[in-house]
């Protein structure tokens, strides 16, 4: 027996927020498990149900008010990353759709896609994607209104059941 | 770091099994890399994406990511996972002659 560690064979994501920040880092993760041959879900709950909307998906934005870590350190600015995002400034219209805009101009640079483009790319990467019961019907929505990558709306208990195996990240 | 003759080519590899010298490559070379990884025969459309991505990363430096190989037509995203099975990005590279890809998507 040798005593390397087992390497990680599946993950199950769980991605609960519908901010620009909140999605990207779920949608990184499965592609990139999905790139290193890991089997990946995403279940998107609560807010990030945002993500996988049809009427909602194109246009998620990043949180200008109440998100202590959001600076000034933007490319034209050119301010040091010390300098504070004040919280009320965040409130004035249109400071949320630029700094939003701003953000996904960086994305593209790097080549990171669209949040609806990620979408479809781990679905065809074979990632599965799905959705909270719960919170679908919360939010009053079916499954008409999500994407068509959405493959299953799950209850908790069959997210656990598909699960099985996998290591869970709760975003 | 490793030296091997694959089919009469001297070949230099990294310690993870990377080409070190992208003109070492050719198609016998690309065949017993590709069977090491698992994919039995390389056809013409493993082929159209390897040379590709030979052909930018020689303009470039660097490999281009699976979503510009989807983007340029090269190939689509849900082909280059049948082609590639098990991590597409990092096996063609290796396949292709290239170094290790080093972005995340």
């Amino acid at each position: 027996m040798s005593n390397q560690p087992e390497p990680i064979k599946k993950v199950s994501i769980i991605c609960a927020q519908g901010s620009l920040e909140g999605v990207y880092p779920a949608l990184i993760m499965a592609n990139g498990a999905r790139m290193e041959g890991i089997e990946a879900s995403i279940f998107f709950t609560f807010f990030g149900l945002n993500a996988v909307n049809k009427s909602t998906m194109k246009n998620l934005k990043v949180a200008t008010v109440g998100n202590p870590a959001m600076n000034m350190a933007m490319p034209m600015l050119k301010f040091p990353i010390t300098t504070p995002f004040p919280t009320l400034m965040g409130a004035i219209p249109g400071v949320s759709n630029f700094a939003s805009w701003m953000m996904k101009n960086e994305m593209e640079k790097l080549d990171v896609p669209p949040v609806d483009e990620f979408i479809e790319m781990i679905s065809d990467a074979g990632g599965e994607i799905y959705a909270c019961k719960l919170a679908m019907d919360m939010f009053k929505l079916t499954k008409d209104d999500l994407c068509e990558q959405v493959s299953d709306v799950l209850t908790v208990g069959e997210f656990y059941e598909k699960s099985a195996g996998a290591s869970i990240i709760f975003i | 770091m490793p030296t091997r003759d694959i089919a009469g080519n001297t070949v230099d590899f990294t310690d993870d099994g990377f080409m070190t010298d992208h003109t070492q490559w050719n198609k016998e070379v690309a065949e017993t890399l590709a069977k090491e990884e698992g994919i039995d025969a390389l056809t013409d459309r493993h082929f159209d994406v390897l040379e590709f991505m030979r052909k930018e990363f020689i303009e470039k430096g660097t490999a281009p990511s699976i979503r510009k190989l989807n983007k340029l037509n090269v190939v689509p995203t849900k082909e280059l996972y049948q082609l590639f099975p098990g991590g597409p990005a990092k096996k063609a590279a290796k396949i292709a002659g290239l170094t290790k890809p080093q972005g995340c998507i």
